[in-house]
């Protein structure tokens, strides 16, 4: 591999004045042999299964197979239409894409794992956000994903981007990262102003904790890959303004991973403490789990 | 360097909802099937450690099936194999069993054909990633990542010797070699991990040539 942290990425990118994608691009074609026009598309074919999931369920309310949640993503796309919100109508479909494809995910639907299953929804949210912004070309969209893997790989590789080993800051966090530092790319911000908005992105998930009612990725999944769309794109606008973060992003990935090891095991996807273990998480938990039973 | 490619963090395409639960559960059954290599007629699924305790809420037991029929993780039909499996007159039963020393996301499953069965115990490690860890009461490990041949025999002198030399004539690396007996002499199974799916005729010449040799079967996963 020829980088492991972020500021090795940045200097590739720099050097040869190509984007970060590009260089992901680059060295995905020298590892593996396959040439340009096969990665994009794969990638390509990744997206339209994306574009599927961030439709699916604001078109039509979803049930997770459990029964526990669903329809979000609904009633966010239905509440939009009336143009009340807070939040600018256009910015707040966003949300309702990342609640779609993770209520696609819970219902056994088809999705893209970005890193995984459990935070499948950020990436694709804000990329055909993008894209409908009718700003960005279809293959800057694409493209751009090779800028997502590049990001993620820094951190899988540097930290880790499993709930398990790292709680969820490991999963969301790591997801809003790669999302946050793809649309500055995609807006065209420098490579440094990627590598600062997923250190911004990054620093705002520090301590999350893994901790799913039931051990199923439902609650409170769904609801943070929804939030947490938003703070991707807060973090895209605040690196393209300027603002940097003072801690260097490869420091911050690294802190992730130290905040990670010190996390109890109950807090790490193991369906004990947290939301699982509120009165309410146990008792739904008993609920799904011996309903047949008996 | 634990990932190397833009795939591994984009990707795969799967049906949900957990990688170790849904994904992983369809590759076991998908290496059920192929060991067994022809329609199952009567399926027993023993569910151990954190399978038998969520199994519904991640429609492990529907991943499962779809792997028994043949389906792969990234299809959209994995949600209904139950209604698939009675439509090819499949029948079934899930059970739980107790974890003892396995890995908290294993199965033991019991499939039966027309003509044959097999039995396999495997487990989903994460990720999808799945790892018999023993076949038809051998303790022989294996992911199916890699094209995988398993051959079922009597323990000869020569026997690896003889499919190190043949694989290697016929231009193959093998990736991995393991051999488990029952005793000297007794009946072994050799698994054999390559680079390159084995050519046909080059499955044939192993079959007229091997030492002892039953049967070989074939695995890989998608």
């Amino acid at each position: 591999m020829a980088f492991t942290h972020l500021h090795e990425l940045i200097a590739l990118a720099e050097n040869q004045h190509i984007s970060i994608g590009q260089v992901m691009l680059k060295i995905e074609q020298e590892q593996t042999g396959r040439s340009e026009e096969e990665i994009l598309a794969q990638m390509e074919a990744q997206f339209k299964v994306m574009e599927e999931a961030v439709r699916k369920g604001t078109e039509q309310p979803i049930m997770s197979r459990s029964g526990l949640t669903g329809g979000d993503a609904f009633r966010l796309n239905e509440y939009i239409k009336n143009g009340q919100s807070f939040i600018h109508p256009g910015t707040l479909q966003t949300m309702a894409y990342a609640l779609s494809v993770s209520e696609v995910n819970a219902g056994m639907g088809r999705i893209v794992a970005t890193p995984t299953a459990g935070s499948a929804g950020i990436l694709p949210s804000v990329l055909v956000y993008a894209l409908e912004s009718g700003r960005y070309s279809r293959d800057a969209i694409i493209l751009s994903m090779m800028t997502a893997a590049a990001l993620g790989l820094v951190i899988a590789n540097s930290a880790s981007i499993s709930g398990a080993a790292g709680g969820c800051q490991a999963e969301i966090g790591s997801a809003t990262a790669m999302a946050a530092g793809t649309l500055v790319e995609i807006g065209g911000g420098t490579p440094e102003q990627v590598g600062h908005a997923v250190g911004l992105a990054l620093k705002n998930s520090l301590g999350l904790v893994c901790d799913p009612v039931g051990g199923l990725v439902e609650i409170p999944c769904i609801i943070r890959n929804g939030l947490h769309s938003m703070t991707a794109l807060a973090a895209a606008d605040m690196a393209l303004a300027g603002v940097k973060s003072v801690i260097p992003p490869d420091e911050v990935v690294r802190v992730m991973h130290e905040v990670g090891t010190e996390m109890p095991a109950s807090l790490r996807e193991t369906g004990i403490g947290g939301l699982a273990g509120t009165p309410t998480g146990k008792a739904l938990r008993e609920q799904i789990f011996n309903k047949g039973k008996g | 360097m634990k990932y190397t490619s833009a795939f591994e963090i984009i990707g795969p395409i799967m049906v949900g909802p957990s990688s170790s639960h849904t994904a992983g559960a369809v590759r076991i059954g998908s290496m059920a099937r192929q060991l067994l290599g022809e329609q199952p007629i009567q399926v027993t699924f023993q569910l151990i450690g954190s399978f038998a305790e969520t199994y519904q809420g991640h429609g492990t037991d529907l991943a499962l099936l779809a792997g028994i029929l043949g389906m792969t993780t990234d299809s959209s039909d994995v949600p209904n194999a139950d209604k698939a499996a009675m439509d090819q007159g499949v029948a079934y039963t899930f059970t739980k069993g107790s974890a003892g020393t396995h890995h908290p996301n294993t199965v033991l499953i019991l499939a039966e054909g027309a003509t044959r069965s097999v039995k396999l115990l495997a487990s989903s490690l994460g990720g999808g990633k799945a790892e018999v860890q023993e076949l038809d009461d051998f303790p022989v490990t294996f992911t199916g990542e890699k094209p995988t041949l398993i051959f079922s025999h009597t323990d000869e002198k020569g026997f690896l010797a003889a499919v190190s030399r043949i694989l290697n004539q016929n231009g193959y690396n093998i990736a991995r070699l393991a051999l488990e007996r029952k005793k000297k002499g007794g009946s072994a199974m050799t698994i054999c991990e390559v680079d390159e799916i084995v050519r046909q005729e080059v499955v044939q010449e192993l079959k007229h040539t091997m030492p002892g040799l039953q049967e070989i079967r074939f695995v890989q996963t998608v």
